[in-house]
């Protein structure tokens, strides 16, 4: 089984990192980028009988910092 | 007055704090990140500067849950005292132990410069060696020192006036410019300048000494 969580900042929270790729598009002409968000991927190798319940606590615990991050879970 | 200072793999302030626990009369004794207990009658802990675990996932979200941090939140829990500067005020912050979380600095850019911090409140066994309103400039060193809270969050912080420092000329986007912050019950202090760096005439400034030398009055052990 394998889990695929992405990690977000929450909407509201400023991205620095999200705003220099922007500026970084359109200074290279893309003019129809609007807004970035930059985010994380992590991908879990679970054991067959893990569940997304399982996940989110992992995502509570320590891969998210609910503080400032959002999450959500793909189960592959 | 006994002090215990976290090292943590990657930590780089720990020697740092150490001293300036030193000079300000504390007995103090390192402890090492995979030890489970603090020492016998620790009164205040500090939480050093650094880039614990390589900054791994978020800063300060490996060292959280190592067993020494449970230790520590046990002992802020039990009303002990405790510092976290730099990593160790975000350390505190992953563990819970303080609200709000550190972002990336607005510029994208890590600075290292010594910068001109406000004391906003002389209530606190840090801070009751200045006065409200008083500048004193203590360095910072980070990536990651963009304080975020909540608006609630901030509110609070306002109103019960936990705000310990502001940034004069915030350098980071930090809300509400702040650099420093405390526990409800005042023992707790997380900040991203460094005090221990502006605590011996060596350093080329002594503005911090004050955070440190209050507490070697303290005998109330956790």
């Amino acid at each position: 089984m394998k889990a695929r969580v992405h990690v977000m900042l929450k909407n509201g929270v400023l991205d620095p990192q999200g705003e220099a790729v922007r500026h970084a598009l359109g200074a290279l002409g893309f003019d129809k980028v609007g807004g970035v968000r930059q985010g994380k991927v992590i991908d879990l190798d679970l054991a067959d009988d893990a569940t997304e319940a399982d996940v989110a606590e992992m995502c509570e615990k320590l891969l998210a910092n609910t503080v400032i991050e959002s999450y959500s879970i793909e189960m592959q | 007055m006994k002090a215990a200072v976290v090292v943590f793999p990657g930590s780089n302030c720990d020697r740092d704090l150490a001293v300036a626990f030193e000079q300000a009369g504390c007995e103090v004794s390192m402890v090492w990140h995979k030890d489970s207990a603090l020492p016998e009658g620790v009164d205040i802990v500090g939480v050093p500067g650094g880039f614990s675990y390589g900054d791994y996932l978020r800063c300060g979200a490996i060292a959280a849950q190592s067993p020494i941090c449970k230790a520590v939140v046990e002992h802020t829990n039990r009303g002990g005292y405790a510092i976290g500067v730099c990593n160790g005020f975000q350390i505190l912050t992953e563990t819970g132990v303080l609200p709000g979380a550190l972002l990336r600095n607005a510029g994208l850019k890590y600075i290292c410069r010594t910068v001109d911090l406000q004391v906003a409140t002389s209530n606190s066994v840090f801070t009751e060696g200045y006065k409200a309103g008083d500048v004193i400039g203590v360095p910072i060193a980070h990536h990651d020192g963009n304080y975020f809270a909540d608006a609630e969050t901030v509110a609070m912080l306002e109103d019960q006036d936990r705000v310990a420092f502001r940034y004069v000329d915030n350098p980071n986007g930090s809300i509400a410019d702040i650099a420093g912050i405390l526990s409800e019950n005042r023992r707790v202090l997380g900040m991203m300048p460094h005090p221990e760096r502006a605590a011996d005439e060596g350093h080329g400034g002594t503005d911090g000494a004050a955070v440190f030398r209050a507490l070697a009055g303290l005998v109330t052990a956790a």
